[in-house]
C-alpha cells in the first residue's frame, strides 16, 4: 500500500486527497452500516404513523415491506379540528403552542447574548474577565436546581418574589402559566451557552476592522449593529439551530413553568402527556410524533451550512 | 373553526407584541445611549451591552444556585436546619444507592461510547469522498426530544406475552432466533442500558459533527507528510490525527459528560424512573415535586453540581490556555 502511495503521491497531494489513500470503500461500508442503523427506529416510526391502527396492534411495522396497507388516516385525525380521542381541536393548537413559545426563546436570549459577548470581547474592563468564566461556569448549574425559586419568583401573592429574611429584593412578578412565564426562564438558562459561543466567534473578528470604526468616530453601538451583527451571522445562525432544537425539545422548563395551564402547553408535553393516556392510540402517538420531529428537522436543515463554521469559530483552528 | 382561530389568534399576537416590544425597547436604549459622548460613553456602553445578561445570570442561575445550597441542610419544608442529614440519607438510603449506582453507570459509558463512535465516525467520513447524506442520517436523532425518542423507542423495546403477536423490533428478533423475549424495561440492570442506548442514538452526531470539523482543520499537508513516511490506518490515526484533535476531542467527551449528568427526560417519558433506573437528575425532581422535600432535592442539586465541578475546573483551564495563544 504505501509503495504504492509514494508513487502516487505528489499527484494526490494536488487533488488534497493525501487522506483518502487507503480504506475508501471499507469506511463507506462502516458508516452506511451505522446510518442505516441509527435510521431503522426513526423509520419504525415513520412507518407505523402511515398504518391502520388495526395493523400497528397485530404486526410489527416491518410487515410494511409484505403487506403495504398505508393510509393518511392517522395524519387526518390530529389534525382535524373536532374532538380527537379527547383532545379538542386535535394537535394543532399545541404545534401554534410550540412556536409561540420558540421563536422569542430564540430571539430574546441570542439578542442578549450578542451584545453581552461583544461587550466581553471589545469592551474590556477591570474585572471583564472574571465575569466571563464566571459566566461560563453558570453553564453547569443544572436547572433543576434552579426551578423552585423562579417558580416564586413568577407568581404573585404571599411568599412570591426574591427575599433575603424579610427583605423583598424582587417582588413576584405575576407571569406563572402565562408564556411570559416559560420565555424568561429559557432565556436565562440559554445565556451562559450562548455568550460562551458568540463570545469564541466575535472575539476573532478582525481588530484593525473595529479599530478604524472608532477612528472614525463610531460608537459601540454603531459598531454592534454596522459591525459586529452581520459578521456574526454564522455565529448567530449557528446558536439558533441549538436553541430552536432545545426548547421545542425541552420537557423540563415547559411541565415545571406551564403550571398545568391547558393552553400554553407545548406540543413535546402534550405528547409526553399522551404516551399515557393515549396508550392504545399508537396511530395517532406516532404521527404526533413525527410532526414533533419534523420542525426542528427543518430548521436544522435550513441552517446546517452554519451549524460547523458558526460553532467551531476560535476553538478549533 | 371560528372557535378554533379565535383561540389561537391572540396566542401569535402575543408573540408578535412581545417580540416587537423587546425589539424597541433595545432600539430606544440605543438610540439614547448613542447619543452619550465624551468620559460617559464606555461606562454607558457597558452597562447597556453587558447589563441584562448579567441581571438574567444573577436572578435565574447564581441566585437559585445560592439558595439551593442552603436548603439542602434544611427539612422538608424549609423550616429547621438539618446539618448534613439530607446528604447522609442521599449516600446510605438503599434506593438512593440504586439511584447513585446508575447514576454512576451513566458517566461510565455514555459519554465515551458516545464520543468514540462520533470519533470513528468523523474519521471514516473523512475518507469518504461523498458523506453528506450518511453524516445527516446519523444527526438526524439529535433533532428529536428525547419524549419523541422513547416513543421511537418503544417500538424496538416494546413486549408481549408470549400468546400476543411481538411488534416491537428486539422482541420479534428474540421471537425469531426462537426464545421468550424478556419484558427489556422491566428487566433491571438491563433496563438501564437499553436507556444509553436511546441517548448513544441521539448525541453520536453531535460529537460526529463537531469531530469531522476538527479533523478537516488538521492541515492536509500533515497528513500528506505522514503518509509518505509509511504511516497509515491505525498508525496515521495514533500518531497524526488523534493528537492533532485531542483537545476537541476532550471538549466532546465535557459536554457530554455533562449532559448525561442532566439527563432527565429519556428516564422520565421512557420508564419514570421506576423498576430501578432512576439516576440524580430525574430522582430530584420527584423529590422536589412529587415527594414535596425540598431539602433532599436540593442535596441531590448540589451533588450533581459537585461531580460536574472537575469537568468545569478543566474546562476554565483550558480556555484561559486558548485566550492567552490568541
Amino acid at each position: 500500500m504505501s509503495i504504492l502511495n509514494r508513487s502516487k503521491a505528489p499527484k494526490l497531494a494536488e487533488q488534497n486527497a493525501g487522506r483518502k489513500l487507503f480504506g475508501s470503500r471499507g469506511a463507506s461500508i462502516t458508516v452506511w452500516t451505522l446510518a442505516i442503523l441509527w435510521t431503522i427506529p426513526t423509520f419504525g416510526l415513520f412507518a407505523t404513523s402511515f398504518r391502520p391502527k388495526a395493523d400497528i396492534s397485530a404486526t410489527g411495522w416491518w410487515d410494511l415491506f409484505i403487506h403495504p396497507h398505508l393510509t393518511f388516516a392517522n395524519y387526518t385525525a390530529i389534525f382535524s379540528t373536532s374532538t380527537v380521542s379527547g383532545i379538542p381541536n386535535g394537535i394543532f393548537p399545541y404545534i401554534i403552542n410550540s412556536f409561540v413559545i420558540t421563536i422569542p426563546a430564540v430571539i430574546f436570549p441570542i439578542t442578549i447574548a450578542t451584545m453581552a459577548a461583544y461587550c466581553l470581547a471589545w469592551v474590556k474592563f477591570r474585572g471583564s474577565d472574571l465575569i466571563f468564566y464566571g459566566i461560563f461556569a453558570l453553564q453547569i448549574v443544572p436547572i433543576q436546581l434552579t426551578l423552585v425559586p423562579l417558580l416564586n419568583l413568577f407568581r404573585t401573592g404571599a411568599d412570591s418574589g426574591a427575599h433575603i429574611g424579610s427583605l423583598t429584593l424582587i417582588p413576584g412578578l405575576n407571569i406563572a402559566g402565562k408564556f411570559a412565564g416559560i420565555w424568561v426562564p429559557h432565556t436565562m438558562f440559554a445565556l451562559p451557552l450562548a455568550i460562551y459561543l458568540l463570545h469564541n466567534f466575535i472575539a476573532s473578528l478582525p481588530r484593525d476592522l473595529m479599530e478604524a470604526a472608532h477612528v472614525d468616530g463610531a460608537s459601540h453601538f454603531t459598531v454592534f449593529r454596522r459591525i459586529v451583527l452581520p459578521l456574526s451571522v454564522p455565529a448567530i445562525a449557528a446558536f439558533t439551530i441549538f436553541q430552536f432544537m432545545w426548547v421545542w425539545n425541552d420537557l423540563l422548563v415547559a411541565l415545571t413553568f406551564t403550571g398545568g395551564t391547558e393552553g400554553i402547553d407545548p406540543l413535546n408535553n402534550k405528547l409526553a402527556g399522551l404516551a399515557g393516556t393515549w396508550g392504545s392510540h399508537w396511530e395517532l402517538l406516532t404521527s404526533s410524533a413525527f410532526i414533533q420531529i419534523l420542525v426542528p428537522l427543518a430548521v436544522f436543515f435550513a441552517l446546517q451550512r452554519y451549524f460547523v463554521r458558526g460553532l467551531l469559530a476560535g476553538s478549533v483552528k | 373553526m371560528s372557535s378554533f382561530w379565535s383561540d389561537n389568534l391572540p396566542k401569535l399576537g402575543q408573540m408578535v407584541t412581545a417580540i416587537a416590544i423587546f425589539l424597541a425597547v433595545l432600539a430606544v436604549i440605543f438610540f439614547i445611549a448613542g447619543r452619550a459622548n465624551g468620559k460617559k460613553q464606555r461606562p454607558i456602553a457597558i452597562l447597556v451591552f453587558l447589563g441584562p445578561a448579567l441581571l438574567l445570570v444573577v436572578v435565574g442561575l447564581l441566585g437559585p444556585a445560592i439558595r439551593t445550597l442552603i436548603l439542602s441542610f434544611k427539612g422538608s419544608a424549609s423550616h429547621h436546619w438539618v446539618g448534613f442529614s439530607n446528604y447522609h440519607w442521599l449516600f446510605t438510603d438503599p434506593s438512593e444507592r440504586i439511584v447513585l449506582r446508575n447514576t454512576v453507570f451513566w458517566i461510565l459509558f455514555t459519554p465515551i461510547i458516545t464520543t468514540g463512535i462520533g470519533l470513528l465516525l468523523a474519521v471514516l467520513l473523512d475518507r469518504m469522498r461523498r458523506e453528506s447524506v450518511a453524516k445527516s442520517l446519523i444527526f438526524m436523532p439529535m433533532a428529536i426530544s428525547f419524549v419523541g425518542a422513547s416513543i421511537v423507542w418503544e417500538f424496538i423495546y416494546k413486549f408481549a406475552n408470549a400468546n400476543q403477536p411481538q411488534v416491537g423490533l428486539m422482541s420479534s428478533i428474540a421471537h425469531h432466533l426462537g426464545f421468550q423475549p424478556p419484558n427489556w424495561l422491566l428487566t433491571q440492570p438491563l433496563n438501564t442500558f437499553l436507556l444509553m442506548v436511546v441517548f448513544v442514538w441521539s448525541q453520536t452526531g453531535f460529537a460526529m459533527v463537531i469531530l469531522s470539523a476538527a479533523i478537516k482543520a488538521v492541515p492536509a499537508d500533515v497528513m500528506e507528510a505522514s503518509a509518505l513516511d509509511g504511516a497509515h490506518g491505525w498508525k496515521l490515526f495514533r500518531g497524526v490525527t488523534f493528537p492533532m484533535v485531542r483537545s476537541t476531542f476532550i471538549v466532546v467527551l465535557a459536554t457530554m459528560v455533562v449532559s448525561t449528568l442532566k439527563l432527565f427526560d429519556i428516564v422520565r417519558a421512557s420508564t419514570g424512573g421506576n423498576f430501578g433506573t432512576s439516576v440524580l437528575a430525574n430522582e430530584m425532581y420527584s423529590e422536589t415535586f412529587i415527594r414535596y422535600d425540598a431539602g433532599r432535592g436540593a442535596a441531590m442539586a448540589i451533588v450533581l453540581f459537585l461531580l460536574v465541578i472537575p469537568v468545569l475546573v478543566y474546562n476554565i483551564i483550558n480556555l484561559r490556555r486558548e485566550r492567552a495563544i490568541a
